[in-house]
Formats: structure tokens, sequence, C-alpha cells
């Protein structure tokens, strides 16, 4: 029912033409994923199908789109709109900014109806109200007077694809559309998507990176690398038996499901413990704000690591994990509780001595660009944190050069700017300046979330051979259960503040006791799907 | 209401303030009565001194001034012969006047040429209203307030060169709207054009800033388009930092005044301000300021309104 052929994009930029030679179709009533790491052109493809390319600096060059046999591109702009959102219409990755912050859910659901259908006012309410109540929105009536703020990110994520759906498209295109979500409402999300489209036979295209995801609900399957579409097929086939060594490579990175199996206890020593740290953050109620009521961000939280040994942190979004992480170096000063390192206690030290006790605990953090300084050279970055602690100068530099190589970067790396480097080169950096301190503890705070797969894959594979060779210890915040699986020997669950659950790896993901652990592991997507192991060559 | 009361002890710190600043220059007013009668012998002058409570120590005077201020005393205006309060009141309006369609004039077509610009950015049209926003925004009020009366008045006599209303034409209903506005045209074209020029820079980074945000591309994708885009997706969004603006600047709309009201002879606190600072005329200049320190708390508290009402993530208590 929808196709395109031989779809050129052309833009300046790193490549010629964003897309090359793009054929893809949709049949009625299929789902098919289009897969791609960053860069690869797939959001750009969405945007060319609806049209919605920022001419005249990017656009089709060549070729057709069409839908139910009309050619899109021969259209014009005013005939183009009459067809989004009623034939056609797009669901967003990121639900808060997709949507107006300063109308109400019900308006802009509304506004579909108005500019496509001839409803009166009723009419178009009780439509809305109807939808709303399709996506499983406890309460349409309230929500259709909220406005986007004043509901959660999933509810906000029913409200778009309510939008998307309200007039019964032929197609929908989905970018990325759970991306930005704990995995308990992805799986709600993604089981709503497909629950929605088989009933009103609606065909998807839907863009992702996440391969959990294509083998949750793919029909079919599409791989993009760099504008070019270097495989599709049946989603089985490819799941299982990939062909094209890109494809192979992508699903190689993904994160098998199997814990390392359970080391038995070692007698190494302690090297971090923590006793019961709390941390609440104050009711705020300013002159301008409302007030609100005081988060329980940690509660009663405690936990041990030993030398070579790697603990999880998993839980979703608002469970505390980045709190405790904050805490453990002492970024953000905890109620009570003590952070002992080496048996020496982190959170009653003074100054003078957490100067020094910073040394053996750094920290890696999530966004790579953020966190390295944009007008500073690479080798200053590294060599920074042990001047601070007064090694001379030159001697700091000289290490720098060295932990460069230990990452696996060239040496002329140490000249540049973070800017010129890969999100995934930035990371290694951000490693090298947290080894530079020569610490006992590393806490490592979502450090692969913001990368693709198979740089994730790299990064994960280096942190563990540092961990291994070093004799480091790792505190891995993440809430990516995968990740968890792959690298650490220990987990502690959190949900709220509390630890659920608490264990080995292998144990916690075989035998999960508590519910909330359960659900969790329920939700990882494409659970069932145990990626093959390919030869990658 | 809350904020009213809190700007309170602001406006105190303002009197004090303004009040030694003022004692600080030299002269008084009896300095500068004397020196309109052409000179006085010492025993006269000291005798207007101890009349008008010259003679006690600055402290004392500003103790006693400040506490006819709290029973809301402005005192006596010794150069108008009248109490302070209905020399400010006969004024106000004119002034209140002037400002609000001044405003009024920037902010509209601030706006509305600032998102016509963003919407042909890069344009011959968008060049077109940028380079003249910055004629606009580089010209001095007072050369444009004389510009525009050597056009309008002297060359083609469309316009009055001065004053708010015509002298002993005694209009009464709409003929006297109507004077007053005729009136009221030059200067409200000198004192908005500046500010015309901000709002219509502003609203055009802002208004390009929210076209490339992602619920913008949502509602394209629902088929939205053309004015509707601009108006309810667009335009709304981006009028928050303009808002934010033209709440700040009131207050320097204010001083503009005295400029531009003083070139027209218009009877308004501006020129008001202009006079007594040349007459040493202290209990009404004290007035003034208390005057516009109110003002301006009230225009603030105005702004927040209006905020709240176009961004609801704002919750006004």
């Amino acid at each position: 029912m929808f196709a395109t052929s031989r779809l050129l994009c052309r833009r300046g930029g790193d490549r010629p033409h964003a897309l090359w030679d793009f054929n893809l179709t949709v049949g009625e009533g299929e789902i098919v994923c289009l897969v791609g790491e960053s860069g690869s052109g797939k959001s750009l493809a969405a945007n060319a199908v609806m049209r919605l390319l920022p001419e005249p600096h990017v656009r089709v060059s060549q070729g057709t789109i069409s839908l139910d046999g009309q050619d899109l591109l021969s259209l014009s702009e005013a005939e183009m709109r009459a067809i989004r959102g009623d034939r056609m219409a797009m669901i967003f990755q990121e639900p808060m900014t997709a949507l107006n912050p300063q109308k109400t859910v019900g308006w802009q659901i509304d506004e579909v109806l108005r500019l496509h259908t001839n409803l009166n006012k009723a009419g178009r309410k009780a439509r809305a109200l109807e939808i709303l109540g399709d996506v499983h929105i406890p309460a349409p009536a309230s929500t259709y007077n909220a406005y986007p703020h004043q509901i959660s990110g999933g509810q906000r994520q029913r409200v778009m694809i309510a939008m998307a759906l309200v007039l019964k498209p032929r197609l929908i295109i989905a970018d990325e559309p759970t991306t930005a979500l704990d995995v308990t409402t992805q799986k709600q999300i993604l089981k709503l998507i497909k629950d929605l489209q088989q009933a009103q036979g609606t065909g998807i295209l839907f863009i992702t990176h996440d391969f959990g995801v294509v083998a949750e609900i793919a029909d079919r399957i599409a791989v993009l690398r760099l504008g070019e579409l270097v495989e599709q097929g049946p989603a089985a086939q490819i799941l299982r038996s990939p062909q094209h060594p890109y494809t192979r490579k992508l699903i190689a990175a993904v994160p098998a499901l199997t814990p390392p199996p359970e080391k038995p206890a070692s007698g190494e020593p302690l090297v971090l413990e923590a006793r019961s740290l709390r941390k609440t953050f104050a009711a705020r109620g300013g002159y301008l704000s409302g007030k609100r009521n005081p988060v329980i961000a940690v509660k009663d939280l405690s936990f041990q690591l030993r030398r070579g040994e790697t603990l999880g942190v998993v839980g979703e979004s608002g469970s505390g994990k980045t709190t405790v992480s904050r805490i453990v170096t002492r970024l953000l000063e905890s109620d009570s509780g003590e952070v002992r390192i080496d048996g020496r206690d982190l959170i009653s030290a003074s100054k003078t001595e957490l100067r020094a006790l910073r040394k053996d605990i750094q920290m890696v953090f999530q966004d790579p660009m953020a966190s390295l300084n944009p007008r500073r050279r690479v080798v200053e970055l590294i060599a920074q944190g042990p001047i601070v602690q007064g090694v001379a100068k030159d001697v700091a530099h000289a290490r720098a050069r060295e932990l460069l190589s230990l990452v696996e970067l060239p040496p002329a790396a140490a000249e540049r700017y973070p800017h010129e480097f890969s999100g995934g080169q930035r990371q290694r950096i951000g490693i090298a300046r947290a080894l530079a301190m020569e610490p006992r503890v590393i806490v490592a705070d979502e450090p692969v979330s913001a990368l693709d797969v198979s740089v994730q894959a790299q990064v994960l594979k280096l942190l563990a051979d540092l961990r291994d060779r070093l004799h480091l210890s790792l505190l891995f915040v993440t809430h990516d259960l995968r990740v968890a699986a792959q690298l650490c020997d220990k987990v502690i669950v959190m949900s709220k503040g509390e630890i659920v659950e608490a264990g080995p790896t292998a144990r916690v993901f075989a035998n999960p006791e508590h519910p909330y652990t359960r659900s969790l592991l329920d939700s990882i997507p494409g659970r069932d799907w145990e990626p093959p192991v390919c030869n990658v060559a | 209401m809350r904020r009213l009361v809190q700007a309170i002890p602001t406006i105190i710190l303002i009197m004090i303030g303004s009040f030694l600043l003022i004692k600080l220059a030299p002269g008084d007013t009896v300095d500068a009565l004397v020196g309109d009668m052409g000179g006085a012998d010492p025993a006269f002058v000291a005798r207007l001194r101890a009349e008008y409570g010259l003679d006690q120590s600055v402290f004392v005077q500003l103790w006693r001034y400040m506490l006819k201020l709290v029973q809301l005393d402005f005192g006596w205006s010794y150069v108008y012969e009248q109490p302070v309060i209905e020399v400010l009141m006969s004024r106000l309006a004119n002034t209140l006047l002037l400002m609000v369609s001044s405003l009024v004039v920037a902010f509209t077509f601030g706006v509305a040429l600032g998102a016509i610009a963003a919407r042909r950015a890069y344009s011959w049209t968008d060049n077109m209203i940028s380079t003249l926003g910055l004629v606009f925004y580089a010209m001095p009020s007072f050369f444009l307030s004389l510009l525009l009366i050597l056009i309008f008045s002297v060359k083609l006599g469309w316009l009055p060169v001065g004053g708010i209303r015509t002298i002993g034409a005694f209009k009464t209903g709409w003929a006297d709207v109507a004077d007053v506005a005729r009136h009221l045209v030059m200067p409200t074209a000198a004192l908005s054009l500046i500010y015309l020029a901000f709002y219509m820079r502003l609203m055009r980074t802002s208004v390009l800033e929210v076209m490339d945000l992602d619920f913008v591309r949502t509602a394209r994708a629902k088929g939205a388009g053309g004015a509707r885009l601009m108006f309810h997706h667009v335009m709304r969004n981006a009028l928050l930092p303009v808002v934010t603006l033209l709440g700040l600047q009131f207050s320097t709309v204010l001083g503009g005044s005295v400029v531009v009201e003083t070139i027209f002879s218009l009877p308004g606190i501006g020129q008001l301000a202009y006079t007594s600072v040349v007459k040493r005329d202290l209990n009404t200049l004290m007035g003034i300021i208390a005057l516009s320190s109110i003002i301006v708390v009230i225009v603030n508290v105005l702004t927040d309104l209006i905020y709240a009402w176009l961004d609801p993530r704002i919750e006004l208590k």
C-alpha cells in the first residue's frame, strides 16, 4: 500500500546523498522496522515520506513516494497537508517536547479533527475522548483538560499515539517512539501500538535502533547503514540468520541476556561499603512556584563492593539510582549514613580529607559531550585531576598519554579537543580521565546509554578489560538490564529509593523474588529472542 | 497580592536612596526661589529655610519626610503652591496615556513585524524589516522627535507641534478625544520606535527558535500549516521572552518619556520631573519617584499574570 522507490535525498555534509537508492514498502497491517545507528538517515527517511524535510536544503532529488498508489511527491503543499494527519500520521521520540506546552491535550487532539473532518464541537470532543479511552488513558475526561506537563511521560506518549490514530490513518510512522521511556512503560506502549494496529489494519513504519524492540514487534526488518539499505526481509529470518556483515555486527553487539556465572564468594578485601544512606530532597515552595512535597530519593540504602567486583544498580527513572551514584562520590550530600572506602568514611570527611579520598573514587558520566570541557585539550582534561592532587605537570601529561593508549585511542588524540571525537571515543576519554587518578572504585552513571549498540559493546568490553587488569571495582548505574547482565557480578534493584532485591546477577535474573524485579525483567524488549551467535568477520 | 506587599520595602529603600541622592546635589528649593526672584537679603533666605524645614540636618528631614509618606502624604509643592498629590494626579493621565499607547504600538507592530521577518527569514522582506529596525534602534528619541516635528509640523503642517490639546479650543466629547489623539501621534511614534525595534529583533529570534521545536513538527505532521501553525503553535510560544522584556523595559520607557514630554511640551510626569529638578522642588520630585516605583511594581505583577496566562507550566499562587 505504501512504497518508496529509488529515493535519493540530497544534502550537504559528510556524504553527497543522505539516502541512496532507498526502496521500501509497508503493506496493510504490517509493521516494518527500519533499523540503523545514529547518522544512518533513518529519521530523514521518515521525514521524507511525510514530506517534512527542511526544503530546499534537504530534498528528495529523485524517486517516488506513493501512498495507496498516489504519488506524494507530485502533490502541492496544500494537498499534502490534507493527507498528513489524516491518511498518514507520525509519532515522535520525545513526548515532552513533541506536544505544544501551551495547549491542553484535548485541544491538540481536537486540532487533528478540526483540520480533517467536518464534525461539530461536541462530535469532535466525543471522538477525542473515545480515542483517549482506546489508548488506555485513565480518566480520559480529566486528561482531556490537562496540559502536557501535568501528565507522565508514558501518558504523553499515549496522547501522541491517540493523536496519530484518531483518524485511523493508513500509515503511521513511529520514530523511536519508546526510546525515552522506562522499560515497563515501553512494554505497555509497544503492546498498545501492536494491538491498535491489528484492530485498525494500519501499516506501521517503525524506526528504532534497539534490536530488542525489533524482536518484539517487527513483521519485516530493513537495515539502514549510512543512507543505504543493506538488508531487508522477514523479521524471523533476519533475527535468526542475518546475511549482511553489518546486520551481523549489529546483532552481535546486542548484549545477551545471560549474566556471567555466579562467582564463588571471593576473599577479596572490601573496597567500598555504604551503610544506611538516606537522602530526602526538601519540600520546595518558592515565591513563584507552588509547594512541592518532600521527595525521598534514597531510603536506608546499604551495599558492599569488593575488589575487582562490579555491582550494578538498576531501576527505572525516579528510582533513586543516580542519587546513589552522586552520594557515594559525595557530589551530593547525604542526610545520614556512611560511605567507607577502605574503611575511611567519605561522608564525614573534612574538606582536605575529602580531597585525598576523592582520588580513590572516580566517576564516568552519561553524556560524554556535556562532561568534557569543550575548550580544553584532551591531554589537559585527563591530567587535570592528578595536577590538582599535586603531581608535576609534565609527569601528569606523560601519564595522560599512556592512558590514552590504555583506552585504545591513538596518541594524536591528546592534542585535540572533545568535539573532534565521536560519542564512543569521548566516553573513552571520560574513562581515561577517571583512571588518571588511579582510583580504587569507578562509579559509572549510565556510561553507555547515549551510545549506539556497536559502540556500546566496545565500551563495555573496555570497561570489563580495565577492571580485570587494574583490579578496579565498578559501581555501575544503568536502566538497561541487558547491559547489567553483560557486565555485573552482582546487582541491586531499586524502586522508589529502596533496594527491593539484591544478589548475584545470575541468581536475580534466573529467579527474581520481588514482583518489581519480575516485572522489570518481563519488560525487557525481545526477551524471548536470543541473539544468534554470529561470526563477525 | 502578596507580591505587592513584598514590594513595599523596595519602594521605601528607593525613597530613602533618592532622598539622600537629591540632598547630595548642591542647592535647594530656597536657592531656586531666590534665584527666580533675582536675589534677597540673607535674613529673608534664612527665614524661608526655617519655614520649609530646610535648616534641619538631612536625617531629620528624611525622618520627617518618611513619616509623612507613611500616612500617604506627599507634602506641599512650593513651586506649584499645591499639594504634590494634586500636581501629580493632574499629569498622571497624560503620561500613562503616552506610555500605554507607545508600548501598545511598539509591542503590536514589533511582534507582528518580527514574526513576518522570521517567517521569511533571510529573504528580501526580512532584510528590509531588519534594516529598518536597526535604523530605529540607532536613532536617539530626541533626534527622532525633532525630525518628526520638522517634517510633519513645520514642513507639512499636518500635526501640532506640542501640548496635549489645542489651546483655547475647549472641545468636548469625541472632538476632544480626536484632538488629544492628534497631539499624541508624534510623541507616541518618537517614544515607541526604539522599543518597537527591540521587540522585533527579539520576536524574530524567538520565532525562528520555536519553529525548530519538536511540537511544531508534530503540528505539521498533523496537517496544520500556514496561519494556523503560526498563530496557535509558534507565536504564542515565541511571545514568552518578549513579554519578559516588556515588563523589564517599562521603567526605561518611563525614563524615555522625560525627554519626549519635554520636547513636545506635554504636561506629564516626565516634564514635571524635569522642571522639578531645575527648581529643586524636592517634594514633587520625591512624589514622582514614589509614583513611578509604584507603577513599575504594578506593571511587573501584571507581566507575571500575562506570563502565567501564556504559559500554563507556570502556576501562580
